[in-house]
Order: structure tokens, then C-alpha cells, then sequence
């Protein structure tokens, strides 16, 4: 390991001395590209996040992907519908590896103001693994930038070897997540048990 | 613009034996409604439409809502003939007793469409159709043909509350998908129990968070060919 | 998907009636391409579906599918108070928060007969009008986008929202969720400085909008693809109940603040825009009209404001009950006649809590405008109906 100091000094000689694990992640976090799905309010909040007051843009998510093929990231914004639930995680198994999710606002997160509809689904996180979870209703564009750094921190974090690797890296944990399906009253499976258990009960 | 008593005069003029009643409306707005039998709804609806004095050419809002069944208890006086001892002899003597009895009034279920005139800008004329029971009679005549924006707005009704609308161009669900068995919005419609109200729970809904965490315990994990569990 | 999904079929129903749509026949052989457009679409303003048959790029069957956002809006009321469904109506018509707020307000005082004060009647207009600016701005910088200006457009329109949310959020406390109206007044007070800020912010729309009218209006491509485009006819817009910029984009003059005089507006001296053509163009231009026009309503407001009490002195805040009975208020929101019909049973709850939705109204005739055009004309349509996918499904 090289020290601190004598990176800085190697640096300003113009050598730029680092691991292939900090390089990786850095090349990966500085240009997460989202994918464009907006579902209700909180899209709002997230193009305004991508406007030029607040500029999501010069964090490195320049350009939002249509296409899941080639985006990086999935920003659930808004209620996700029973109805939409399914078409969420095909889009999400469609994405290409790696690939992160951010639960903006609280009805990607347990259903929020609406968690007693009939049509809602009580947060995202039942059906697909989520990484960053943003409080707020909509949440200030702020807190989406706070958020967006704090999945650049995660993956900087990331290693390339050991247990602790991410998905993508790691043969054993690749797979397609199962999508539900609509049924007579309610969606079935109402819950991924692999990625989402009943959250703890304070008796 | 006509007072709602002019109007049910006007329709009952127009469209020779037609039902038509007027239900109150007890609160400040006073928007009276005029309840109108299924079989004549049609034939009222094109008049209101091409009358050239109310010229209701908008349809603004068209609704359903749902009456239950009601549970009447009435305290009614009932005379009998009862044979009592009166000083030692029997005799027949005629008792009142005051009973108690429960009838059920059978609801219904209702739709309400607001007209408003857009070339005399007047309006509302507020009709109302009823179904005959919630179970198996329910249908009702589209008001389609007479104004289009009932299309999407009667397919909502009939996927909320499962009126049938006849005549209709495209009925299908509007808002659940089409395999859903339900109609939501009625009274009784019970929600699926999927869920947990809040993580610091209490009384019932600490009662329901703890099934669903037992349910959720005691299922098996299975795990798929590919290794992904379920 | 099934096949009745986009089944145009002949059945005597479906043809007779001068006011259904068109059957288009595809001009040559072959099989009709069968597209769903949406519900993840990156100009479908929402998650919202259509399922078109193709003959080439010519549209010959649209038909739409709703219920994507449908969040049980009713079904929650009728559990709540009437005042816990007000944080809820702001989330209906998520761009007009404050329009929401006063429809449902307008409804409750309605049923029970509540006067508003005159200084929360003008603060009502001021903040509605504000939201009308920033919605039309909106609609009109997202309508550009899915022709291809690629976000410029609505950049400019952001930056003038903004400036009117830091408005909101200094009075309301939240930029976009206001909940402000109650029943009988507003929530909370305007400071003479949150008057002067207003003052300033509305002195800078006009030149706003002519930045806007200069950039876009005799814009080459925007003429060319918008006039003459998804025209609609003004008696089958008045017979599907359209309503909003899109109904006085067919010539219809029918504008609820004139016709139903509600709130303070007859004190405004306002003009209303209306189209000739009903084109796509038409409704471009009534937008921008219109935004003219709220700005004279806010330079008037702003200038006669009166001191007092904003909310009705005899208004209950807790164990709210009106008396049984049933009321349907509506007003003129940005997208067109938002209104709420209330069964009242007497109870804390309302018996019945309905929503009238401007954006899945003005819907009905998308399929008429749509069938035979491209399908590149399609999205430039849907956007010009300028919906919101919280108030079509709620």
C-alpha cells in the first residue's frame, strides 16, 4: 500500500498511483446513467432534480436512459401500482448488471399515503432489491442528491473478490427475479421471499 | 335556468309516461336530483340533450355509489289474544305488547350524472338511475349515444361497482386489471390482507403484523434450479 | 393482452352515432403491427398505455389503458375525515396542488354553506393563477420535448417553476404537496414580504413569456408539425365533455370562472383565448394565452389584496360534520373543470368522495384525434391533451 503523502507528491510529478478495485469503481460510480421511469409525484421532483437549479447532471448522471438495456440505475418515483408492479420488475430484470435501485419517496418504500389501497403495492423492495431508500413525500431535490452520493459511496465501497462482492460479480447470485402475476384479488406471490421479509414487530 | 320541479315538468310533458321523482337535497347547495326509472332513461336523456330551452349538452361528472342493504328495527304494537287467569277464571283477553322487528330494506346500487349546458351556461340538472338489487339485477341503459363522455366514465362505474351499463360501446374494467374479480369500491369489498399497518403497531393491527410475521416464518423457503430462491 | 383490447370491431353499437370515432380501413395488405405504447414510455407523461394497431406508420386502432397509477383515492376519503383527504387531493393533479386544495374546499363550503373570507378569497386567486403559469409553462416545455427539443424548452420552463415554487414554499411550507386550503379560508397567513416577493416574481413572467413566444412560436418545426394536426371538432368536444385549454382550442368559450362565477373572479377584468382550428397548434397558443392573462389576474389580486381574517370565524377544526345531504362544486382548474361530487351521511367521513378528472375526460376523444394519423403525430397529440396520470386514475 502506498501512503497517503507520497501519493499526493507521485501525483503532482503526474503519476497517478491507485488499485484496479478503487479505479473500477470510480470509472463506475461518476457515470451511473438512470433509467427514465417515472411513476407519479416524485417523478417531478426528479426532473426538476435534472433541471438546471439542481442539476443532477454534473454528478454523473448525464443522460437518462429510456431504455433499460443501457441504463444503470432504476429510480422507482411514485406509487407502484399492483397493476404496474410486474411491468417494474421485468423492466428491472431487463436492466443489464450492474445494476442499483433508489426507492424515492415513500411510496416506493412501504406504499406511503396511499398503503391501504386495494391497487397499491407496499413498496418496491417486496420484488426487488433496493439500495438506496429516500424518505419524503416528494422528497426535496436535495435529498435525491444526497441519495445519488450516497449510492456513489456504496459503490465506491464495493469490493471485486471476497464474499462480500456485488451481484454482478458473483456467479452464484445471478438470476432473473420471479415476476408476479395479477390474479383474481391481489397479486401473487404478494412478496419476494428471498429479497423482502415482514419487517420486525415491537410487541 | 328551470327549477328542478319546472324540469320534471318539462320531461313529463315531452316524454309521455315517463317516472320521474325528485329527490331532495337537504343541504345548502340544493342541487335537487331527478330519480329516473331505468326502462324511460334513455328517452329522458335525449330530451335533455336536444330540448332547446335546457340544451344540456354537457355531461360534467357520472358517478356510482353504492346503498347496502339496510337493517331496519321497528317497535311495532302488536294485539294478541292471550288466555289469562283474571280472579281465579280463565278468560280470553286481548294484550298489547309492544315487539320489536327487523326488516331488511334491500338497497341498491346508484348512478348519478351532473348535465350542464354549455351554449345557454346553465346547469346543474343532477339525474339519478337505480338498479334494482346489488346481486344479480344490475343493470342500467348507457347514456352513451347521448353524450360520449359517459364512455370511459361508465366503464369506471362498472369496474368499481359492477354495474352493468347496456348498450354500452366497450364495457370493460377501466382501472383494475382484467382479471380482477372484485368491484372495489363497494361497501363490503374486503381488502387483501397484504399487508402490515405500521411497524410500531398496536390492538388489531399489532395483532394482524404478528400473523403475517408467523405466516411469513413458517413458510418454506424453496430454492429454484438456478439458485434464486423464491 | 387480450384481442378485445384493441377489437374495433363492426358490431351496430360501435358504428351508429355521430359521435363515435372513425373506422379507418389500412391501405394496403398484410398484417397490422399491434404496438403498446407505454406503460414505460418516455413520453407518455406517466405510466399510462396505448395499445395501437399500425398499418406501416399510419394508426388504425388506439385504444388506451388506464389504471397504472390507480392509487384508491375514493376508497381512502371515504375511511378518512374530510380534512385528512386534503393532503391527498394535492396529490392528484400533482403540478396543481393549490387548484386541488380549492376544488375540494370549494365543494366541502359548498355542502355546508361556509362563507371564505375576502383576504383568503384573493389569496385563493393568486396562488391558483400562479399555478396555472407554472403548469402551462410545464405543459408547454414537455410538449416540446416529445417533439424533440430535447429539454431546452422545458429547462426554461423549470426555471420560471422554481421561482414560483420558492413562493409556495415559503408560504405553504412544501413545494409541490401545498395542502393550504381548509375549509372556510387558507391554512396560514401571506406576510406583506411574501406579497412583495409575489409582486417581484409576477413582474418578471411577462418577459418570461415573451422569451417563450419568441423562442417557440413561429418556430419552423414546431408550425410545421403541430397546425393542422389532431384536429377536434367543437360540438364532439362538448359532447365528450372536454373541458379546459382543450375546449377553448376548438372556439367553444365556455371558461368556469366566467360562467360559474366562483371565488372573487368577477372583480378581475380577464380576457379568455380561443382557438380557431382545434389543431394541436391552437392548443399550444391558448396556453400561452392564457398565461398572459393570469398574469393581468395576478397584477390585479396583487395590487387589492385586503387585510383581515383568512379563515371563516364560525369554522370548526375539530369534529367537522356536516349535515346530510350531497353537493358537486367544481372549478377551472389548468387542465380543464376539476370537480368534487360529496355524499355527506351526516358522519365525520364522507359517504361518498368523488373526483371529477379533467385529464381522463379530455382523454375520451384521443382515440378520434389519433386514428389515421402517423404514429410520430400520436405522442405530439397526447402530449398537447396535457394530462396527468394521478388525476386520470386517481
Amino acid at each position: 500500500m502506498v501512503e497517503e503523502a507520497l501519493k499526493i507528491e507521485l501525483g503532482k510529478q503526474g503519476v497517478f498511483v491507485t488499485t484496479i478495485e478503487e479505479l473500477y469503481n470510480w470509472g463506475r460510480r461518476n457515470s451511473v446513467w438512470p433509467m427514465q421511469f417515472g411513476l407519479a409525484c416524485c417523478a417531478i421532483e426528479m426532473i426538476a432534480t435534472t433541471m438546471a437549479r439542481y442539476d443532477l447532471a454534473r454528478f454523473g448522471a448525464e443522460v437518462f436512459r429510456p431504455s433499460p438495456r443501457q441504463a444503470d440505475m432504476m429510480i422507482i418515483s411514485g406509487t407502484v401500482t399492483k397493476k404496474m408492479a410486474p411491468q417494474v420488475v421485468r423492466l428491472y430484470n431487463q436492466m443489464a448488471e450492474p445494476k442499483y435501485v433508489i426507492a424515492m419517496g415513500a411510496c416506493a418504500i412501504s406504499g406511503g399515503p396511499f398503503k391501504q389501497g386495494y391497487n397499491v403495492l407496499k413498496g418496491i423492495d417486496r420484488y426487488i432489491p433496493v439500495d438506496v431508500h429516500i424518505p419524503g413525500c416528494p422528497p426535496r431535490p436535495e435529498a435525491l442528491i444526497e441519495a445519488f452520493m450516497m449510492l456513489q459511496k456504496k459503490i465506491s465501497g464495493q469490493h471485486l473478490t471476497g464474499a462480500d462482492r456485488p451481484r454482478h460479480l458473483d456467479a452464484a447470485q445471478q438470476g432473473e427475479f420471479p415476476v408476479p402475476v395479477q390474479g383474481a384479488h391481489d397479486l401473487e406471490p404478494t412478496s419476494n421471499k428471498g429479497v423482502w421479509t415482514v419487517p420486525v414487530v415491537i410487541q | 335556468m328551470k327549477t328542478v320541479e319546472e324540469t320534471k315538468a318539462a320531461i313529463e310533458a315531452a316524454v309521455p309516461g315517463a317516472r320521474v321523482e325528485i329527490v331532495s337535497n337537504p343541504s345548502v347547495s340544493a342541487q335537487h336530483s331527478l330519480l329516473i326509472a331505468p326502462g324511460d332513461a334513455l328517452a329522458v336523456a335525449k330530451f335533455l340533450h336536444d330540448d332547446a330551452e335546457l340544451a344540456l349538452d354537457f355531461l360534467s361528472n357520472a358517478t356510482g355509489v353504492d346503498w347496502p342493504d339496510k337493517e331496519i328495527a321497528e317497535k311495532v304494537k302488536v294485539t294478541r289474544t292471550v288466555v289469562k287467569t283474571v280472579e281465579g277464571v280463565e278468560q280470553s283477553v286481548e294484550e298489547t305488547v309492544e315487539e320489536t322487528r327487523k326488516r331488511i330494506e334491500p338497497g341498491y346500487l346508484e348512478a348519478v350524472y351532473h348535465l350542464y349546458s354549455v351554449a345557454k351556461k346553465q346547469g346543474p340538472v343532477v339525474i339519478r338511475l337505480r338498479t334494482v338489487n346489488r346481486s344479480d339485477q344490475v343493470e342500467l341503459p348507457s347514456l352513451t349515444a347521448v353524450w360520449r363522455s359517459a364512455e370511459f366514465q361508465e366503464r369506471e362505474i362498472f369496474d368499481l361497482y359492477g354495474i352493468v351499463f347496456t348498450g354500452h360501446p366497450d364495457l370493460r374494467r377501466l382501472l383494475m386489471w382484467d382479471g380482477f374479480k372484485d368491484h372495489p369500491m363497494r361497501r363490503d369489498y374486503v381488502e387483501p390482507d397484504d399487508f402490515e399497518y405500521e411497524p410500531t403497531a398496536h390492538d388489531e393491527v399489532l395483532a394482524r403484523a404478528v400473523a403475517h410475521r408467523n405466516r411469513d416464518q413458517r413458510s418454506e423457503v424453496r430454492v429454484q434450479e438456478d439458485g434464486a430462491t423464491l | 393482452m387480450s384481442s378485445s383490447a384493441i377489437d374495433n370491431s363492426t358490431s351496430p353499437e360501435r358504428q351508429d352515432g355521430w359521435n363515435r370515432p372513425p373506422i379507418i380501413q389500412p391501405d394496403g395488405e398484410g398484417e397490422l403491427l399491434e404496438v403498446a405504447m407505454g406503460p414505460h414510455h418516455p413520453s407518455t407523461h406517466g405510466v399510462f398505455r396505448m395499445d395501437v394497431a399500425l398499418d406501416g406508420e399510419r394508426v388504425i386502432r388506439l385504444k388506451p389503458v388506464f389504471g397504472y397509477l390507480h392509487r384508491n383515492h375514493e376508497k381512502i376519503a371515504e375511511g378518512a375525515s374530510y380534512l385528512a383527504a386534503m393532503p391527498y387531493t394535492d396529490r392528484l393533479d400533482y403540478f396543481c396542488s393549490l387548484s386541488n386544495n380549492w376544488a375540494y374546499a370549494l365543494s366541502v363550503e359548498k355542502l355546508t354553506g361556509q362563507e371564505v373570507p375576502e383576504r383568503a378569497e384573493y389569496l385563493r386567486v393568486i396562488l391558483a393563477e400562479l399555478t396555472r403559469i407554472q403548469n402551462h409553462a410545464s405543459a408547454i416545455g414537455f410538449l416540446m420535448q416529445e417533439m424533440g427539443a430535447s429539454g431546452t424548452p422545458l429547462m426554461y420552463a423549470f426555471r420560471e417553476r422554481e421561482k414560483i415554487l420558492d413562493l409556495f414554499e415559503a408560504l405553504t411550507g412544501s413545494r409541490m404537496m401545498c395542502n393550504y386550503m381548509r375549509f372556510g379560508g387558507c391554512r396560514v397567513d401571506a406576510s406583506a414580504a411574501w406579497l412583495d416577493t409575489a409582486r417581484k416574481v409576477v413582474a418578471g413572467l411577462p418577459s418570461f413569456v415573451d422569451e417563450i413566444d419568441r423562442l417557440l412560436s413561429s418556430n419552423e418545426i414546431l408550425m410545421a408539425r403541430c397546425q393542422g394536426v389532431g384536429i377536434l371538432r367543437a360540438d364532439l368536444a362538448v359532447n365528450a365533455g372536454i373541458s379546459g385549454p382543450m375546449l377553448r382550442a376548438t372556439g367553444v368559450n365556455y371558461d368556469i370562472r366566467k360562467v360559474d362565477h366562483y371565488g372573487i373572479y368577477d372583480r378581475f377584468k380577464f380576457r379568455i383565448p380561443l382557438g380557431e382550428v382545434g389543431d394541436i397548434y391552437d392548443r399550444y397558443m391558448v396556453r400561452m394565452l392564457e398565461m398572459r392573462e393570469s398574469i393581468t389576474i395576478l397584477e390585479q389580486a396583487l395590487k387589492e389584496i385586503p387585510g383581515g381574517p383568512i379563515m371563516d370565524p364560525k369554522a370548526k377544526s375539530r369534529g367537522f360534520r356536516p349535515k346530510p345531504g350531497e353537493a358537486y362544486g367544481r372549478i377551472e382548474a389548468p387542465k380543464g373543470e376539476l370537480g368534487f361530487y360529496l355524499i355527506s351521511d351526516g358522519s365525520g367521513n364522507p359517504y361518498r368522495y368523488r373526483v371529477r378528472p379533467p385529464s381522463l375526460i379530455n382523454l375520451t376523444v384521443l382515440e378520434d384525434m389519433c386514428l389515421g394519423v402517423n404514429v410520430a403525430d400520436v405522442v405530439l397529440i397526447f402530449g398537447s391533451v396535457d394530462i396527468v396520470l394521478g388525476e386520470v386514475d386517481r
